[in-house]
Formats: structure tokens, sequence, C-alpha cells
């Protein structure tokens, strides 16, 4: 079991260093490219939420991530304490965006959930709100 | 994320080279928008061919460039996208929409 803990500046540029660092962590599975490729885009997703979302690009704010590498599985935990979802199942429908003015695509929890093999989202409004990811990779290379 | 715009023939080729993600996709959208509204074109290109990394943003940003397209009447294709950008797009039904390509 690995472990890994990250406390980020909700600032959309770090969004490409955040997926990355991500995809480096679970070398040690050894995936394949495709799934490097998912677990970025999932990543990218939920990290461009709390910032653009959860934040709603207000500065002076962190996102949080819990990764975990264990038993051929990567979990990844993201989390802010911005301002929540009313209506998490809303959400979570395809196309469904409350920025519908800003070109928003609405598709982020639908290529989340497509990408990854579990995926859990948990909202407080006014308290934040917590993604949970897993990503079955393989067994851990000896 | 670098974005060069070329003329060919009656087309414009939009090559998005790099990685196209919220921090990178306002400054392609403001480019794109400037050639869009120069105008002298009958056919519009995305060259995804290059583009190594795109999440939901890309189809945000693929839709607004539709809509202020689609009013021009030029056709509007994606080129050569990679596989992970494809699955987006195709996920995302954008090949209902408009037509894919190879360059």
């Amino acid at each position: 079991m690995n472990k890994l803990y990250i406390k980020i500046s909700a600032d959309i540029a770090n969004d490409a260093f955040i997926r990355s660092t991500v995809a480096a962590f679970c070398v040690e599975l050894n995936p394949t490219v495709e799934q490097i490729e998912d677990i970025k885009t999932a990543v990218s997703e939920a990290f461009t939420n709390c910032v653009i979302h959860g934040y709603e690009c207000k500065k002076g704010n962190y996102v949080y991530l819990d990764l975990c590498v264990d038993d051929g599985k990567l979990s990844i935990i993201i989390s802010d304490g911005g301002k929540g979802i009313e209506n998490v199942e809303k959400a979570m429908e395809p196309f469904f965006t409350t920025k519908p003015e800003e070109e928003r695509s609405g598709m982020g929890f639908t290529l989340m959930g497509t990408f990854m093999d579990e995926m859990r989202v948990d909202s407080t409004p006014g308290k934040g709100t917590t993604v949970t990811m897993v990503k079955n990779i393989g067994k851990e290379v000896a | 994320m670098q974005l060069n715009i070329l003329n060919k023939g009656d087309a414009v080729v939009a090559e998005l080279d790099g990685e196209l993600d919220e921090h990178t996709a306002s400054q392609v959208r403001e480019a794109l928008d400037k050639r869009i509204s120069a105008g002298g074109f009958r056919n519009f290109v995305f060259d995804f061919s290059r583009l190594s990394f795109m999440d939901s943003t890309g189809i945000g940003m693929l839709l607004g460039r539709y809509k202020i397209l689609k009013r021009s009447g030029a056709g509007i294709y994606i080129s050569s996208p990679r596989p992970q950008v494809d699955k987006i797009l195709s996920l995302a039904g954008i090949y209902s929409i408009i037509q894919k390509i190879n360059l």
C-alpha cells in the first residue's frame, strides 16, 4: 500500500500539475496508456469542478487530494470546502450545467463515471463536495 | 497549449498542439473567435492530431465554436483526434454534429 495526501491552492493553473501527479503516483501499478489517460481526464474534471463550481474561482482556497494504491487499485478522494451542490443527482445528469453561459458542457461527472470503475459524490450545501473514485488497474509489479 | 491557424485554399485549419483544459481554453477560444469573425473561408477544420489531452472543457469550447460557425454556413470538421480525445468526443455525441476526417 502507498498513500499520498496533497493540499493545493484552488487555482486552475494547477490542473495540469495535479492530473500529472496522480498519473505518476499510480505508475507502480503498471497501468496501460489508456488507463493513465482515463485517470488524468477524471482528475482534471474533479479538480476543475472544485475550482470553478466549488469555490467559483475565488482565491485563497484549497483542494485536497487523498490518494491510495493498494491491491491493484487506485483510490482518489478529491474534496473542497466550497459552496457544495444542492442536487447531486441532477448535477450528475449528462449535459446538465448551472453555468450554460460560460460554455460548460455539463459532462464532467459523466466522464468521471465512465472513465473510473467507481465514483461517488458527497456534497453538503455551504460546506463542500467530496468525490471518491476508484480505478482497477492490476496487480502491483513486484 | 499552442494554436496554429492556417489558411489552406477555402479552408481554415486550426491546429491545437498541447493540452486543452480549463486553464488553457480561454486563450484558444479568443484566438479562434478572432479568426472566425474575420471570415473568408468555406470550411473550418479543428486539427486535433497534436492535442495530447482534452477534458470536458474542450466539449464546451467546440460546441460554442460550432454555434458561431453554423450561423456563417461554413463546413465544420474535426481531424485526426488521438484515442483519448476521440473517446471523449464520441461519448459527448460531438460527431453527430461535427464530422470527423483525416487530413
